[in-house]
């Protein structure tokens, strides 16, 4: 039941309980039973929506920052990375294998705001050695969902 | 000119697809939402797409031998081998054809002299009864119940057997009633059939469709069935392939070798093409064709407690892609109902009489579809049951 629960969610976060309960052979209750404890045991972490920014009247902007830092002794990476987790224009940090240590996804209104961030908050941190910044043009999938033109359905109405 | 006086009469005789007629009217109205279609709505896989691409970037693009491709002969044996533990020899055992329809036909072909019996099992998908009329032959039905499962039962079976009964066309798991054979179901008809000439043509094009704790049985993986048995299937509905027109069917040497010959003269060989990408569907898309088969397992329930929910009976298809829902309550025939609820709810069913005469009293409604589409035409189904009371 669990695997088929967060298949389903993640698929589609806003699966009704009565889906996912007549797909599991359970009831609502039990399903609901089970997406407590997968939140309480902290494998289902949030409930997201891909939002295509472009088409709104408020866009953000995106940058990929590569960031080349001097781990501590005896934490690794782990401080840094804790430390770069908590500002709010940050969406996601990965410690990555390869030339560089650490990728930062950064959400801002403007390039200017991105490129301020990089260069007031994230390159002033102590063990940051070098930064790069990437900025997003345009966005052709996420969160595995394709952003462009929807296909629409070529089958036939009855076959 | 009169096309009357040049035209075969055994096939202008021949009825259209009852399927035709709704489609007609359900293409002649806009905003209809239909569970009326009999193909995936999955994407092929991409890496079979890709390699197709690749395949014609490298200018790939000859006949291959009639038979088909030899890698893909191989590696049909080890699926078959792998999937359904049936052995068979690439070479001469196995045909490539275009889709699992032109094995039916080819093999329909090859067995039948005029006035030779079939029996066809019904409800069951609309293309046999044609195929084997096209043949010259003469299609004997067994009208499969709802309290047997829509299975084919022993009794019914020895009924249907007379001195001219050619072959017995086994399509299973069924399109549109969900029915499976069992092994148990398949070792009953195999005593009935022992001593006897009769073939066996097994429709298997669903196989990789079975649901639940149960998976799918040949009737040529039972005991002294194999040399009685051509099985034919398919990359249509497992692999998400329709439009590539790809299908095979393996069994015994002498009648593959006859059906080879006819897919000779007629076909010359299955597009090259389709042939590259399935021998990779075959070697490296097990895990694609399991995923696409959950997101079917949990459509089929969601479907089935959808119509009991509102208060259509409906039995758990055990396999393929369609539920098959009672409609006698309503005290309609299944054309009135797929109709009416088409013209008032603008929802697009199949009458299961389409699939024949014992098919009345039920509807198809296939789940190659979106759960929010399942949803959508359940609801209005149930509005159009509220109404009717």
């Amino acid at each position: 039941m669990r695997k088929r629960i967060l298949k389903m969610l993640n698929k589609n976060a806003r699966a009704s309980m009565e889906d996912m309960a007549a797909a599991t052979g359970r009831t609502t209750a039990e399903v609901a039973a089970e997406i407590g404890r997968l939140e309480d045991e902290g494998i289902i972490r949030g409930y997201k929506t891909v939002i295509d920014w472009g088409k709104t009247e408020k866009p953000y902007v995106s940058a990929i920052i590569e960031l080349k830092v001097t781990p501590k002794t005896g934490r690794g990476f782990e401080e840094i990375a804790e430390r770069i987790t908590m500002f709010p224009e940050v969406e996601s940090v990965y410690l990555m294998s390869g030339v560089y240590d650490l990728n930062v996804v950064v959400k801002c209104r403007t390039f200017e705001e991105v490129a301020m961030f990089v260069a007031k908050e994230l390159s002033t941190l102590e063990s940051v050695t070098s930064t790069a910044t990437h900025f997003v043009l345009r966005r052709y999938k996420e969160l595995d969902v394709a952003l462009g033109v929807k296909e629409p359905d070529e089958r036939g109405l009855i076959s | 000119m009169n096309y009357d006086n040049i035209l075969n009469k055994t096939i202008t005789e021949i009825k259209p697809s009852g399927i035709r007629k709704f489609f007609d009217i359900a293409s002649s109205m806009r905003d209809v939402i239909s569970l009326g279609v009999g193909e995936p709505d999955f994407p092929t896989p991409w890496k079979i797409r890709n390699e197709a691409i690749r395949t014609l970037e490298r200018g790939k693009t000859r006949y291959s031998s009639n038979s088909g491709l030899s890698e893909l002969r191989e590696e049909i044996a080890r699926y078959m081998e792998r999937k359904f533990a049936l052995s068979y020899d690439p070479e001469g055992e196995v045909l490539v054809t275009i889709g699992g329809s032109e094995a039916i036909d080819a093999c329909v072909r090859v067995i039948t002299n005029p006035g030779d019996e079939i029996i066809i099992p019904q409800p069951s998908y609309v293309c046999y009864e044609p195929i084997v009329q096209m043949a010259g032959g003469v299609p004997i039905i067994i009208e499969t119940k709802a309290e047997n499962d829509f299975k084919v039962t022993p009794t019914e079976l020895a009924v249907a057997i007379s001195p001219r009964t050619k072959a017995l066309i086994l399509p299973y798991p069924c399109n549109p009633t969900g029915a499976i054979m069992e092994k148990g179901d398949l070792v009953k008809l195999a005593e009935v059939l022992r001593g006897t000439d009769i073939l066996v043509l097994s429709d298997e094009i669903y196989a990789e469709l079975t649901f639940g704790e149960l998976s799918h049985v040949s009737p040529a993986a039972v005991e002294e069935m194999k040399e009685r048995t051509v099985v034919i299937n398919g990359f249509s509905k497992a692999f998400s392939m329709t439009g590539w027109r790809l299908g095979f069917a393996c069994g015994p040497r002498d009648i593959l070798r006859q059906m080879t010959k006819l897919h000779q003269f007629a076909i010359m060989c299955a597009p090259t093409t389709s042939q590259y990408a399935a021998v990779e569907a075959l070697r490296t898309c097990d895990e694609e064709v399991a995923e696409m088969m959950a997101e079917y397992d949990m459509r089929r329930r969601i479907m089935v407690d959808g119509f009991c929910k509102i208060g259509l009976p409906c039995r758990e298809p055990k396999g393929a892609f369609y539920a098959f829902p009672c409609i006698s309550s309503t005290g309609m025939t299944s054309d009135e109902f797929c109709e009416k609820l088409l013209h008032a709810k603008h929802v697009a069913l199949v009458p299961g009489t389409a699939f024949g005469q014992g098919g009345e009293g039920f509807v198809r409604a296939s789940y190659c579809y979106s759960t929010d589409h399942i949803h959508e035409a359940l609801r209005r189904v149930g509005e159009f049951l509220e109404e009717l009371k």
